[in-house]
């Protein structure tokens, strides 16, 4: 798919196995520069395993993949990390305020972030500057899925990991996040790469689909091909029959 | 005290056992096998004790030292199965303690260099950094259990392991030192130390008796602080590869 594209993260026969159980089985392609690639399938494909190789918090058993046409292993594991940003499914909190939050990614560092900085970033998710000393105890799960985003995006990451980030949220939350996902993607030129379990989602934010079964990698393409999928297996899929 | 007013004392015993029936608490087993245990136990170290003292022979000493520690640590280490290398871990941070406080007392010639004093001492220090150490590894694998997803997280923002451990560490440092500093606060004013009575009732003065409980007192405060700490950078690294993910413990958590 999209050759003419350059890629943000390749690919190339990529496995990975926890105790004999394969996870992931010989894994190849791209994910497009400045793009939304949305990752669907069935639970247990390894989509989530395959966002964590990415961000560098799995290693791979065997094969290669590269960020940015440089192999994973030649980055250091910070530098990765902070050029690949992830925001996690139940946006996990660190005790405190959002600011502490939101402050977290530059105290790792050493340095510091002004409360203007954090301003601008929780208005940038949509969220008002008056919550930022409220504790995150107090947050709805939209809220927390926002504040997560602006976190990761405190690093300033070219490329960006959503794993299934409204899985639990109300169909308002859905939409903000959809649409703040769209605003990011366009004002930074951030590469995303989302999972999702909502194919209406994937079609109408999605530039691009892989849709994963099994550890593998079964049907790669523009967003609209979850409309009509050349693969049975897809197909039943997207039916609702599952796997 | 004769053999006679001793077995007396085993009413003492008789009470638990009596109440445990009555009550069907199921606990009249454990009692006597701790009971016998006891007894047994504390006869055989006692004749040993007499027999190292009499001979004075630093040989015995270290061997002395070194049973108390290496069943220290044996006791130590089912606490923290699930951190690799926890035995030598355990062994290193209380040899390390051993040889601190005996250095610093037989350095500054606070206590002599006899077998007396040595053995007795170390029994001390290395029971109750066992305590402390298992206080530690129990609070540390659950802190460590219970926050993954906070270690994830900061792992992912581009932290280090010992930024992504810290919390769970001083959690787990704060709360095995916090029993240690509590009972320190009541010393004297609740609970009399036990060496302290002991000494009283074999009739040293009580003057003299508070000097050395407090001496074991200030040790007992170095032992917590430094068997923790010590305890907690050993074991930490160990709970990450050298691309900075978080292992899989022996539980497989």
């Amino acid at each position: 798919m999209n050759e003419h594209y350059k890629p943000a993260i390749h690919f190339h026969q990529v496995q990975y196995s926890v105790e004999n159980l394969h996870i992931l089985k010989n894994v190849t392609g791209s994910f497009p520069e400045g793009r939304i690639t949305t990752l669907v399938g069935p639970s247990g494909a390894g989509k989530s395993t395959l966002l964590k190789l990415c961000n560098g918090l799995l290693s791979a058993d065997s094969g290669d993949i590269f960020i940015q046409d440089k192999n994973i292993n030649e980055y250091e594991p910070v530098e990765l990390r902070r050029k690949v940003g992830i925001a996690l499914q139940s946006a996990p909190m660190v005790r405190g305020t959002i600011f502490q939050n939101l402050s977290l990614p530059m105290s790792l560092q050493g340095k510091t972030l002004s409360e203007a900085e954090a301003a601008d970033l929780l208005e940038d998710v949509g969220l008002k500057k008056e919550l930022l000393h409220r504790n995150t105890q107090d947050l709805s799960g939209g809220q927390r899925q926002k504040v997560s985003i602006a976190r990761t995006l405190v690093n300033r990451p070219p490329i960006l990991l959503l794993d299934e980030i409204t899985s639990s949220l109300d169909r308002t939350s859905t939409q903000d996040i959809e649409e703040l996902i769209v605003k990011i993607n366009r004002k930074y030129g951030t590469t995303m790469i989302w999972i999702t379990h909502n194919l209406k989602q994937a079609i109408d934010v999605g530039d691009y689909t892989w849709v994963m079964m099994e550890g593998e990698v079964v049907e790669t393409g523009e967003s609209e091909l979850l409309k009509t999928p050349e693969n049975e297996r897809v197909q039943r899929f997207v039916k609702g029959e599952g796997e | 005290m004769t053999y006679l007013s001793l077995s007396i004392t085993l009413i003492f015993v008789l009470i638990p056992l009596v109440l445990s029936k009555t009550l069907k608490l199921g606990l009249e087993k454990d009692t006597m096998i701790a009971t016998v245990r006891s007894i047994v136990q504390l006869l055989a170290i006692g004749y040993v004790l007499q027999f190292v003292f009499d001979t004075e022979n630093y040989l015995f000493i270290f061997l002395m030292v070194t049973l108390m520690i290496v069943t220290a640590t044996l006791n130590v280490r089912k606490k923290g199965a699930a951190i690799r290398g926890i035995t030598w871990k355990v062994a290193v941070t209380l040899i390390f303690v051993e040889l601190l406080t005996q250095g610093i007392l037989l350095g500054f010639g606070i206590t002599p260099p006899t077998a007396q004093y040595i053995i007795s001492i170390s029994g001390m220090v290395i029971g109750n950094s066992m305590v402390l150490a298992i206080l530690f590894l129990n609070r540390f694998t659950s802190e460590v259990e219970a926050r993954g997803e906070e270690t994830e997280l900061i792992l992912s923002l581009g932290g280090t392991p010992k930024q992504a451990i810290h919390n769970q560490l001083t959690q787990a440092i704060k709360a095995s030192m916090i029993p240690t500093i509590e009972s320190q606060k009541t010393v004297g004013l609740v609970q009399l130390p036990g060496m302290m009575s002991g000494q009283i009732i074999a009739g040293a003065s009580p003057v003299q008796a508070v000097q050395f409980q407090l001496l074991i007192l200030f040790l007992i405060l170095t032992n917590a602080a430094v068997t923790s700490v010590m305890l907690g950078y050993l074991s930490y690294p160990t709970l990450f590869n050298e691309r900075m993910q978080v292992l899989k413990t022996k539980n497989g958590k």
